[in-house]
C-alpha cells in the first residue's frame, strides 16, 4: 500500500519542499496569449490618459505570476522574454533591453516558485518589490552597458515605484488566480 | 558533456536566450539604421495595439463631444462674448503686427534672405505612449498613407513637440524634445546665442554647447534656429528657467517647455516647408537705407511730411472702411526683429479639427497677406512706411 501511493505521486508534478505540498498550474492557450497583450496595451495606452499610471510595470507583474504559477523555469523565462521583446517594439528603444530584463525576473522568479509557497498576498508583495528592484537593475545595466545610454538612477524613484506595483500585484494577482487550472 | 547539459538544461537555455538576445542588441546599436527583422516586430507589435487605441479614442472623443456640444453648455454665453471681445483687440493688434511683418520682408528681400514656409500640416490625434518612463515618446493615429515621413517636426500652437521617428501604415511614432537621445538647433531670442536643445534623464529639457562667459538671463525666450534641418526657424521652444555653471566650459542652461508633453492630445505634423525669398507687393521699391533708418533709435521720430503725402493719408483717412483706431508702429531696436514671423505665424495656427473630430489634412499654413491695410500704403509715405501716422492722428 505505501509503494503504491508514493507510484501515484510521482506521476503527477507535484513538488516537495520543505515537506509541504506545492502545486504547478496551468493557463489556457486564449489566456496565455490575451493576458500579456493586455497588459502590455494598458501599459502604452493610460500614460497618455492618467500620467500617474507610467509607475506600474503591468508586463512585468504579469511575467511574474505566470512564472511563479507554473514553477517551470523553461517557461517562465521565455515567457519573460517574449513579453519584454514586445515591450521593447512598443517602446521604440533596441529590441532586447526590457527582453534582457524581464527573461531574468521570469527565470528568477520560477525558480523561487519552485522552492517557495509564494501565494498568500504577503509573500507576492515581497516577491513583486523583490523582482521589480532586480528588473530595473538589470535593465540599466543593460541601457548602460550595452547601449550606452546615459539614464540616471534614483534609489527614491525605484523604492517608491517598486511599492506601487508591489501593493498592486496583490489584487492583480488575485484577479487572475480565477485563470488558473491545476494540472 | 551531455549529461552536463540534462543537469543544467534549464540553466543552458537561460544563457543562450540572454546570449540571442545582447547579440541581437548588439547588432542594432552597431547598426545605424534599423534592420528588417528588428522593424518586422516593431509592426506586429503596433498593428496589434494601435487599432485598440484608435476605436478608444474616437468613442471617448465622440461621447467628450456629445457631453460638451449639446448638454454641458453652462457658461458659454458668457464665453461667447468674452471671445468676441478679445477677437475685437487681436484685429487691432493684427493690423499693427502686419505692418512690422510687412517691413521685415522688405529688408529680408533687399537682403536677399530666404525664409522657411510652412506649406504644408497634417493635424494628428495622440492615441498612446510608449509605455516606458525612461523613453519619451507617444504614437499618433497619422502614417505613411497620410504623407508622414520619417524626421518631421511635430509641433502645437504652443511650440515644438518632437519629430517622426517611426512611421507606419496609420500610426507614426514621434520622439519628444524631452528624451535623452533628441536634439534640436535653438537660439535665445535677445542674445541670439545658439545651442542645441537636449532631453534630460529627469524628463526636462537643458541648452547645451553655450560657452561659460556668455550672459544668459532667466526668462529670455528660446525659439528653434532652424540649424537641424528638421524644424524651421523662429517657432517658441521655451523660456530660460535656470542657469548655472556646467562642465567643460559650457553653460548648464535648463529651460522650460512652452508646450506641456504629458497633456497633449492633437499635434500638426509639418510634412512641407519650403525656403523662398519672401514676396513683396510694393510697387515703389524703398532705399535700404530708409527702411534700416527706421530700426534705428537714433533716427528721429517723424520724417518730414511731404505735402502730396499728406494729402493722400487725407484721402485715406475718409474712406469708410479705414479702421479708426489704428496706432502706429511702435520703434524697435534692431535686435529685437523677430526671426521669422511666417513660421512662427504658422505654428501659431491651432488645428482645424475640433477635439473628439477626426482631424483632417490641415491645408498650406501661408505666410501672412501681403496687402498693406490703407491706411499705411508704401507708396503714398516712401519714406516712412512702417512709421507712416495714419491720418486719424494727424491734425487736419
Amino acid at each position: 500500500m505505501p509503494h503504491q501511493r508514493r507510484t501515484n505521486l510521482t506521476s503527477v508534478p507535484i513538488i516537495y519542499t520543505s515537506q509541504e505540498q506545492i502545486e504547478v498550474y496551468r493557463f489556457s492557450v486564449p489566456v496565455t496569449i490575451l493576458v500579456p497583450l493586455v497588459a502590455l496595451f494598458f501599459q502604452v495606452f493610460f500614460p497618455r490618459q492618467l500620467p500617474f499610471f507610467s509607475i506600474f510595470e503591468l508586463p512585468l507583474l504579469i511575467v511574474i505570476f505566470f512564472a511563479v504559477a507554473r514553477r517551470s523555469q523553461i517557461a517562465g523565462l521565455l515567457t519573460g522574454g517574449i513579453v519584454g521583446l514586445l515591450q521593447d517594439a512598443l517602446a521604440g528603444q533596441h529590441i532586447g533591453m526590457f527582453g534582457i530584463a524581464k527573461t531574468v525576473v521570469g527565470y528568477g522568479a520560477s525558480s523561487l516558485g519552485v522552492k517557495l509557497d509564494v501565494e498568500n498576498a504577503a509573500a507576492r508583495f515581497l516577491v513583486t518589490l523583490f523582482f521589480y528592484v532586480v528588473h530595473e537593475i538589470v535593465y540599466f545595466s543593460v541601457a548602460r552597458g550595452l547601449v550606452g545610454l546615459t539614464l540616471k538612477w534614483s534609489w527614491q524613484h525605484e523604492l517608491g515605484s517598486a511599492f506601487a506595483n508591489a501593493i498592486l500585484a496583490v489584487p492583480l494577482f488575485m484577479l487572475l488566480d480565477r485563470f488558473k487550472q491545476r494540472t | 558533456m551531455e549529461n552536463l547539459l540534462s543537469r543544467y538544461r534549464n540553466v543552458s537555455i537561460l544563457v543562450a536566450v540572454l546570449f540571442a538576445q545582447v547579440l541581437g542588441l548588439a547588432v542594432q546599436v552597431r547598426r545605424s539604421t534599423e534592420n528588417e527583422s528588428s522593424r518586422l516586430i516593431r509592426v506586429w507589435a503596433v498593428g496589434a495595439v494601435s487599432p485598440l487605441e484608435k476605436v478608444i479614442i474616437w468613442v471617448k472623443g465622440g461621447t467628450s463631444g456629445v457631453w460638451h456640444n449639446y448638454v454641458y453648455l453652462r457658461g458659454v454665453r458668457q464665453e461667447n462674448r468674452e471671445l468676441r471681445d478679445q477677437i475685437e483687440r487681436l484685429r487691432l493688434e493684427q493690423v499693427r503686427m502686419r505692418e512690422d511683418a510687412e517691413q521685415a520682408r522688405r529688408l529680408q528681400a533687399l537682403l536677399g534672405f530666404k525664409e522657411q514656409f510652412i506649406s504644408r500640416t497634417v493635424a494628428a490625434q495622440v492615441i498612446g505612449s510608449s509605455g516606458s518612463d525612461q523613453v519619451r515618446s507617444f504614437y499618433i493615429d497619422r502614417g505613411t498613407d497620410d504623407g508622414i515621413k520619417g524626421d518631421m517636426p511635430v509641433i502645437t500652437a504652443d511650440g515644438i513637440v518632437g519629430k517622426v521617428l517611426r512611421v507606419f501604415g496609420g500610426t507614426s511614432q514621434i520622439l519628444l524634445v524631452n528624451d535623452q537621445s533628441s536634439g534640436a538647433g535653438v537660439i535665445l531670442e535677445k542674445s541670439r546665442l545658439q545651442g542645441v536643445l537636449r532631453g534630460t534623464a529627469d524628463g526636462g529639457v537643458i541648452l547645451d554647447k553655450v560657452m561659460s562667459d556668455e550672459q544668459v538671463q532667466p526668462g529670455e525666450r528660446v525659439l528653434t534656429s532652424g540649424g537641424d534641418r528638421i524644424f524651421p526657424k523662429g517657432l517658441n521652444v521655451g523660456t530660460v528657467t535656470d542657469v548655472a555653471k556646467g562642465k567643460d566650459s559650457f553653460l548648464k542652461v535648463r529651460v522650460k517647455l512652452a508646450v506641456n508633453l504629458s497633456k497633449l492630445e492633437e499635434v500638426l505634423v509639418i510634412t512641407q516647408q519650403e525656403e523662398r525669398v519672401p514676396e513683396v507687393t510694393e510697387t515703389q521699391p524703398a532705399r535700404a537705407a530708409d527702411i534700416l533708418a527706421q530700426r534705428l533709435p537714433s533716427v528721429p521720430d517723424k520724417p518730414v511730411v511731404d505735402p502730396k503725402t499728406q494729402a493722400a493719408a487725407a484721402d485715406v483717412a475718409a474712406k469708410p472702411n479705414a479702421s479708426p483706431a489704428v496706432q502706429p508702429a511702435p520703434r524697435k531696436a534692431p535686435d529685437q526683429t523677430p526671426a521669422a514671423t511666417a513660421p512662427a505665424e504658422g505654428a501659431q495656427r491651432k488645428p482645424v479639427s475640433s477635439p473628439g473630430t477626426n482631424p483632417s489634412i490641415v491645408p498650406a499654413v501661408a505666410p501672412p497677406p501681403t496687402q498693406k491695410p490703407d491706411t499705411a500704403k508704401p507708396d503714398q509715405a516712401p519714406e516712412a512706411p512702417a512709421d507712416a501716422a495714419p491720418a486719424e492722428d494727424k491734425p487736419h
